[in-house]
């Protein structure tokens, strides 16, 4: 227990000492990294935690980018005060989708399926919105690059760097915390077997809405940290079925319901990632499908002989 | 004295088919009482109508005088009426003391507070805390079901076949458990039970349903001695 | 709006829903049998629609002769797919099998990117302008012998299940697992066989819309999604209820191409798909579980 403490916070001072060493290459990678790890750790209170399979996540990263960054472009309101907003804004969407699902009890494959629909309804609904540009998109004005500005989360990579390190950290502690508590306990046990869960005095339904506010509202943080990072919205691609699934490949890679797993699911994704771009600009195949097809193969390999994703397999064979 | 447990009438179709026609019984606080019958007769129907699984068709229900029909299983555990199921339902991804927390939560505000509330338990019914559930024998498995329903502190506990595929050592050992556990906590139970070995051992009361409807109450000795008992539940299946 | 416009809309509504019924049928009956959702569904589509293109190019093969080789083929590759790959994963959490048939998906999808690029692909076939005359009616040629095709392999397989032996055997593979094991069915063969059958109508699908629509990689994913809201909209695992799935969402989307924006057409089809999860969730004509 105090060599896993100790160990974690030798990485987190070597991660907070990186932007010293890394540079502008390997700092955007990095915050890709932690950018994942992030929001698949956002993903797993409700699936790995609480056993609900969202298919649709990029719906809560897409509304929460939208409310901050379209109160920003329209109206100048700091992402400060967006911030809580979208967090709002993005609770509320969930609880509408939880309330529907869990009253009507859909569950299972038809649960990630609502959530698929859920997620392209909106998508198609904010491409026919004036408000956020439609299809041609929403951009914010970019400001100077120099010093720190958090209120309108503008500054130097540097600046983005530390905040996803922030939030990733917060959300580790807050996920370790949350899985020792009678939530995490509840949820479990929920994710296991609902029929005995409810018979131990557990309000099934409560406990499963609670999760999926607090998976996006945590994702919410996701968005907005998305819009002002890259500073253009557009619904057909925040809100793609494909986004949805880049968010749950970290913890799936890495190991559903572990605390470690979305973390070491996208250090291993963006690295192969970057790995296989790397490599193949160095062998001159820059043919556009290539990098996708050798990332597809990869997964493929370890979804079939790691069924549990890498982290339990390490922490088994290391006896981490 | 009031009962703690009193069931009022209470009828339940299953698409036209009667499984229990105006079921009628009060268990005392701090006895121990069986429900007997041949399979089919309604005791699993009985049990789920008082766990909150459905709601009697009509009837009553009332726990400490408070009506509890229609309440959700949540509802029922909440009040002080625990359970176990006959096909037992482990926490697989959990440990032994993690599946028995969660019971224990209930009533505890504490991770710390549940957790030795949950150790207690675990050592009296002889679980090894640190096991995955998932690799329990089925007599581990079902003294976990109890040891959950256990965790929840219930007034009133429902053992739902508890016994059923146990050797005639693990049942007495099983028997034991719930004896002392009335002895100390006075706690009330409600078996459900094929197995006549532990009916017998265990039970101060006993009520025997058949098609529904009950049709004796007595004491262990004397509803074997009853002659509508024998002909329509002993005689055609005897297990002892 | 004059009414033979629309009634024009309807009919090629119909006819291209069929054709979507078909593929979707594919997807139902692999759930409906193996209970595994192929989220690589689309994909397969546009690799039928791609075969079906290169095979036009090169052997000047017309589609709707293309579709023996394709179904041949597709059929052998279901069954390696399922039997090979799947199989272990029919035991394991629905996010495993989800993150496999996405990752097959990926490889299928960004493989024909690599390989054709990503401009559209087509075939020009003499009659694709040709139509035929009912009454005041105007049919395209090509959508009814897409549909034709669709209806002719969709009462093929009906009555494959229906009346011969290893379709019955697949249908009580379906019903009762422990039962299919205990009665002696090679219940992993049958498994095969079934997602190799669905993986055949994907293809006869593929080849029939190639004369519709134009391909490019990205219509893989978006197919896979169309075939969720048919199937899920009809009924997850009825045969009947994707085919009426497909005519519906095929004439709404044509619909909605006359009288709303085209581009949001398919947010009547989610919208549609929303509605049907929450209130009947066995879908149109499935039954409940």
């Amino acid at each position: 227990m105090t060599r896993t403490a100790a160990l974690l916070l030798a990485l987190l001072a070597s991660l907070a000492a990186l932007p010293a060493f890394a540079g502008p290459y390997g700092l955007s990678v990095a915050i890709l990294i932690l950018y994942f790890a992030y929001a698949g750790q956002a993903w797993n209170v409700m699936m790995g935690f609480a056993g609900q399979l969202s298919l649709g996540h990029a719906l809560y990263v897409g509304v929460a980018g939208y409310v901050a960054g379209g109160l920003f472009f329209h109206y100048e309101v700091p992402p400060i005060v967006g911030l809580p907003a979208a967090v709002i804004a993005c609770t509320l969407f969930g609880l509408v989708i939880g309330f529907l699902a869990f009253r009507f009890r859909i569950s299972g494959v038809y649960f990630a399926l609502l959530t698929i629909a859920f997620a392209e309804f909106t998508r198609i609904g904010f491409d026919h919105l004036a408000w956020t540009g439609g299809p041609g998109g929403m951009f914010l004005k970019v400001a100077q690059r120099n010093t720190w500005d958090l209120a309108n989360f503008r500054g130097p990579p540097a600046m983005y760097y530390y905040a996803i390190l922030a939030m990733c950290s917060l959300a580790f502690v807050a996920c370790f915390f949350l899985l020792r508590s009678k939530a995490g306990f509840y949820w479990q046990a929920i994710r296991e077997n609902e029929d005995a869960a409810q018979a131990l005095g557990i309000n099934v339904f409560r406990w499963k809405m609670a999760a999926v506010a607090a998976s996006s509202a945590m994702t919410s943080f996701a968005g907005v940290f998305f819009a002002f990072y890259y500073n253009n919205l557009f619904p057909e691609q925040i809100f793609n079925i494909s986004r949805s699934i880049e968010i749950i490949l970290a913890p799936v890679i890495g190991g559903v319901g572990t605390l470690f797993g979305p973390i070491l699911g996208a250090v291993v994704l963006t690295g192969l990632s970057e790995g296989i771009t790397e490599s193949l600009a160095a062998l001159g195949w820059e043919i556009p499908g290539v990098k996708q097809v050798f990332y597809g193969l990869v997964l493929l390999g370890v979804v079939m002989f790691l069924p549990n994703g890498i982290w339990p397999f390490l922490s088994r064979k290391f006896k981490l | 004295m009031t009962a703690l447990l009193r069931v009022e009438g209470i009828s339940k179709s299953f698409r036209g088919l009667k499984a229990v026609s105006n079921g009628s019984f009060e268990l005392s606080r701090g006895t121990i009482n069986a429900l007997i019958g041949p399979n089919g007769a309604g005791k699993t129907t009985i049990f789920n109508m008082i766990a909150g699984v459905f709601a009697p068709d009509s009837g009553a229900l009332f726990f400490k005088d408070r009506p509890i029909h229609g309440l959700r299983p949540d509802e029922i555990c909440s009040a002080g009426i625990g359970r176990t199921f006959q096909i037992v339902k482990p926490f697989a991804g959990l440990t032994v003391l993690e599946n028995v927390m969660v019971g224990a939560f209930l009533r505890e505000k504490t991770a710390a507070g549940s957790r030795a509330t949950s150790l207690r338990i675990i050592e009296k019914l002889r679980l090894k805390a640190e096991q995955p559930a998932s690799t329990l024998t089925l007599p581990d498995r079902k003294r976990l079901e109890v040891a959950r329903a256990l965790a929840t502190r219930p007034e009133l506990l429902l053992l739902d076949e508890v016994m059923a595929g146990l050797r005639p050592t693990e049942t007495d050992e099983m028997v034991e458990v719930f004896r002392e556990l009335n002895r100390s906590e006075g706690t009330t139970i409600l078996l459900i039970e094929h197995v006549m070995r532990a009916v017998m051992a265990l039970a101060g009361h006993v009520g025997v349903l058949h098609h529904g409807e009950v049709i004796a109450r007595g004491t262990p000795q004397e509803i074997v001695r009853d002659p509508k008992v024998l002909e329509c539940y002993l005689g055609e299946e005897t297990e002892v | 709006m004059p009414a033979e416009l629309v009634a024009n809309v309807v009919v090629a509504g119909v006819l291209t829903g069929l054709v979507y019924g078909l593929m979707a049928l594919g997807l139902s009956v692999i759930f409906g049998v193996v209970r595994v959702v192929n989220f690589a569904h689309g994909e397969m589509m546009t690799v039928a629609m791609y075969a079906a293109t290169v095979l036009f190019a090169a052997l000047k093969l017309d589609p709707f002769l293309a579709i023996l080789p394709a179904a041949a083929a597709f059929f052998v590759f279901g069954y390696v797919l399922q039997a090979a790959v799947v199989n272990p994963f029919i035991t394991r959490p629905e996010h495993s099998q989800f993150m496999l048939l996405v990752a097959i998906a990926i490889i299928l999808v960004n493989g024909l990117l690599m390989i054709f690029g990503p401009d559209a692909k087509n075939v020009q076939v003499d009659y694709q302008l040709d139509s035929i005359e009912i009454g005041k009616l105007l049919v395209d040629k090509p959508r009814a012998y897409a549909a034709g095709a669709a209806v002719l392999t969709a009462l093929a397989l009906f009555a494959f299940f229906r009346f011969s032996l290893i379709g019955k055997a697949i249908r009580a593979c379906a019903d009762n697992h422990l039962g299919a094991l205990v009665v002696g069915l090679n219940v992993k063969h049958l498994y095969a066989l079934t997602f190799g059958l669905g993986s055949l109508c994907v293809a006869v699908a593929g080849c029939a819309m190639v004369v519709l629509v134009d391909v490019t990689p990205p219509l893989g994913p978006y197919y896979t999604l169309l075939a969720f809201v048919i199937v899920i909209v009809g009924g997850l695992g009825s045969m009947a209820g994707a085919l009426l799935g497909g005519v519906l969402i095929g004439v709404s989307e044509a619909l909605a191409g006359l009288f709303i924006e085209p581009s949001a057409k398919s947010m009547f089809s989610f919208g549609l798909l929303i509605l049907v999860l929450l209130f009947r969730p066995q879908g149109l004509l499935g039954k409940r579980a």
